[in-house]
């Protein structure tokens, strides 16, 4: 037995290991792959011809740093949002009572239950020039605002789906924090709002961080929601890459942009997480 | 006027009550313990001094001062939470010094009233540690530090041994004691542990089902119950049904065929009672000698003292002896059992029983 045991782990590994490596890995490199291979518009892609060019097309032309450029803001803002709707939101459902919490809780994943097409469609239905948002400033005696195939449509979708996975970490780290830790910060002169941001923000901060990193990675890389409520003049990094793939037909361009937007996303994410870790990392394990 | 006072004080958890009209005073500088089993209404007590609690009516003053109504956090009470509380992302000087921080005090009068609070509680080379990393006494030292700094009218602490293992419990009862008296602040205590509270504190209140049935000093408690359940529920003690028989100034109490010599303690002739007196009380003797005999069934050492469960005829009943070095009784040995007069507790008999009890 003594023999056979150090290969136990392997062999439970195996099967997660098995499936990155086939759908994560693999593909992942043939795209990296063909992100070098040389493009032809006519005969297209040149097999064993490899080149730099779609790399310096990206980063010397303007058109994808504008595209980069709004995607990454309007992630920040997404994640901004949800921190400042989900970490709140987190917060009142764990101190809710029974029945009321579970309810409340299904209403914050009710998102993630509905379709894709089905809530942007919801949205747009909305949004649209004779939405119901619209409607409601006409009573008013507002003007209609263009919201549809403009960023507050691409925000405010986005915004809807990313809220449980921002809620859902905060309540975890709220799961562990000691109420009575609030009741001695009372006891001790604290006023109620000192007490949240003093006390129960920073030990939540684990929680915020890490559903900011999920946000922001999702947001980020959204493709339906961009395509559906943005419109094809309001390009974010994952639709410019379907139209690569599928509409001009450059593969290699595709991966190029694919791959820059994977590196850019990891650099935004890594860092942000050194930021904050780094300064909690001594006292919150 | 005393310091501390409750009056009339009733809490309400929709119709079940879980104090009911409570009255207390706590003098300045005393320790003041609430004992009960749990449930018994001790905690919400000290919660709706603390302000965590809403009072259903009555009234709390402290120096004068209603506070029913106060917020927690304009009471300015020092509070030793049961799972210590201790804020888990700031240092030891730091949770210490947070309470010093909301009342806006300057930076290096902060920093050395945080040091004489560590060095009170002897944690000043822990410091810049973080609660995670201390040990469970530790942790509650700096929760009493935390709590004391601010120099607080009322220190409240709510089970605060309980997570401690036995033996350190028994050393920061004392510890806790010292500190209480160098310092002087006014303490109330919570606890379900009797001998934690007869050993630190100058008045003990017994809570049961939501009130207080005896408020006395730790001693009175003992010798002197007031009820069957305190005589039970603070140490252990021999219950035994009877019938009072008083002849002239003697009175005497009829136990099944025995009949045995009381003092007179102000119960009329013919009234049913419970007799009841502390293993520790009874001795054993040789038979024929004592007031009962019986047999010794079963003997549980205990170190320091011999326990020993007798059948008797009035049913089994326990005597401690000390530990003398002196060979103790086997089991099976035909004994007698004596105890002085005065050592005789007689208690109303409240509830009918058929056989003595014997509870700890």
């Amino acid at each position: 037995m003594s023999h056979s045991r150090p290969l136990t782990p392997w062999w439970l590994t195996a099967p997660a290991f098995l499936l990155f490596t086939c759908l994560l890995l693999v593909p992942l490199l043939l795209t990296a792959v063909l992100s070098f291979n040389a493009y032809d518009p006519v005969t297209g892609v040149k097999a064993g011809e490899f080149t730099l060019e779609h790399y310096a097309h990206v980063f010397t032309d303007d058109y994808y740093y504008g595209i980069f450029w709004r995607t990454f803001w309007i992630s920040g803002l997404v994640t901004l949002i949800c921190i400042a709707v989900g970490a709140p939101e987190a917060y009142i459902l764990s101190r809710m009572g029974k029945p009321w919490r579970s309810i409340l809780l299904l209403v914050v994943l009710a998102p993630l239950l509905v379709s894709v097409v089905v809530r942007a469609f919801g949205w747009s239905l909305l949004l649209g020039p004779e939405g119901l948002v619209n409607g409601c400033l006409k009573l008013i005696g507002l003007q209609p605002v263009r919201m549809l195939y403009t960023e507050i449509a691409v925000v405010v979708a986005l915004v809807h789906v990313m809220l449980p996975f921002m809620v859902i970490p905060v309540w975890t780290s709220l799961q562990k924090l000691d109420h009575g830790v609030e009741n001695a910060a009372l006891s001790l002169g604290a006023s109620p709002f000192t007490t949240l941001r003093r006390i129960v923000l920073p030990q939540v901060l684990p929680g915020i961080l890490s559903g900011s990193l999920i946000v922001f990675g999702l947001a980020a890389s959204a493709f339906a929601i961009p395509g559906l409520l943005g419109g094809r003049r309001l390009k974010m990094v994952a639709t410019v890459v379907y139209d690569e793939y599928l509409h001009e037909l450059n593969w290699p361009l595709g991966a190029a942009i694919a791959l820059i937007l994977l590196v850019a996303n990891l650099v935004v994410m890594l860092s942000y997480n050194r930021l904050l870790e780094g300064r909690y990392k001594k006292s919150l394990v | 006027m005393s310091f501390l006072q409750l009056s009339n004080v009733t809490k309400f958890y929709g119709s079940t009550c879980a104090v009911s009209a409570m009255n207390l005073t706590v003098e300045k500088g005393e320790f003041v313990s609430l004992l009960g089993p749990s449930g018994c209404g001790k905690t919400t007590t000290l919660q709706m001094v603390a302000g965590f609690e809403a009072v259903s009516s009555g009234r709390i003053t402290l120096d004068g001062r209603d506070i029913t109504e106060a917020k927690a956090n304009t009471r300015g009470l020092g509070i030793v939470f049961q799972t210590y509380a201790l804020f888990p992302h700031m240092s030891v000087a730091d949770n210490v010094s947070f309470g010093l921080e909301m009342r806006k005090m300057h930076k290096t009068e902060r920093s050395e009233r945080v040091k004489q609070a560590l060095a009170l509680v002897h944690l000043e080379a822990h410091a810049s540690r973080y609660p995670r990393e201390l040990s469970g006494g530790q942790r509650q030292r700096v929760a009493l530090a935390r709590a004391l700094v601010i120099e607080p009218p009322v220190l409240l602490l709510d089970e605060p041994l309980s997570n401690l293992d036995a033996k350190l419990r028994e050393e920061m009862q004392f510890e806790l004691r010292k500190i209480q008296r160098k310092v002087g602040t006014t303490t109330v205590m919570v606890t379900h542990d009797q001998s934690e509270a007869m050993s630190i504190s100058d008045r003990v209140v017994v809570m049961e089902a939501g009130c207080a049935t005896q408020i006395d000093h730790p001693h009175q408690v003992y010798e002197h119950p007031r009820t069957r359940f305190i005589s039970t529920f603070v140490g252990k003690a021999n219950l035994l049904t009877g019938q009072v028989l008083a002849t002239g100034a003697q009175f005497r109490v009829k136990l099944g065929h025995v009949e045995v010599a009381v003092d007179d303690v102000g119960f009329r002739h013919g009234a049913m009672v419970l007799l009841s007196v502390r293993p520790e009380k009874m001795q054993l003797c040789e038979t024929g000698q004592g007031r009962l005999d019986g047999m010794v069934r079963e003997r549980f050492f205990l170190g320091s003292q011999w326990l020993f469960a007798v059948t008797t005829e009035l049913g089994e009943l326990t005597v401690l002896c000390p530990n003398d070095g002196r060979p103790a009784l086997e089991e099976g040995h035909a004994v007698g059992i004596d105890w002085p007069t005065h050592c005789t507790r007689l208690l109303p008999a409240d509830e009918v029983a058929l056989t003595p009890l014997v509870s700890a």
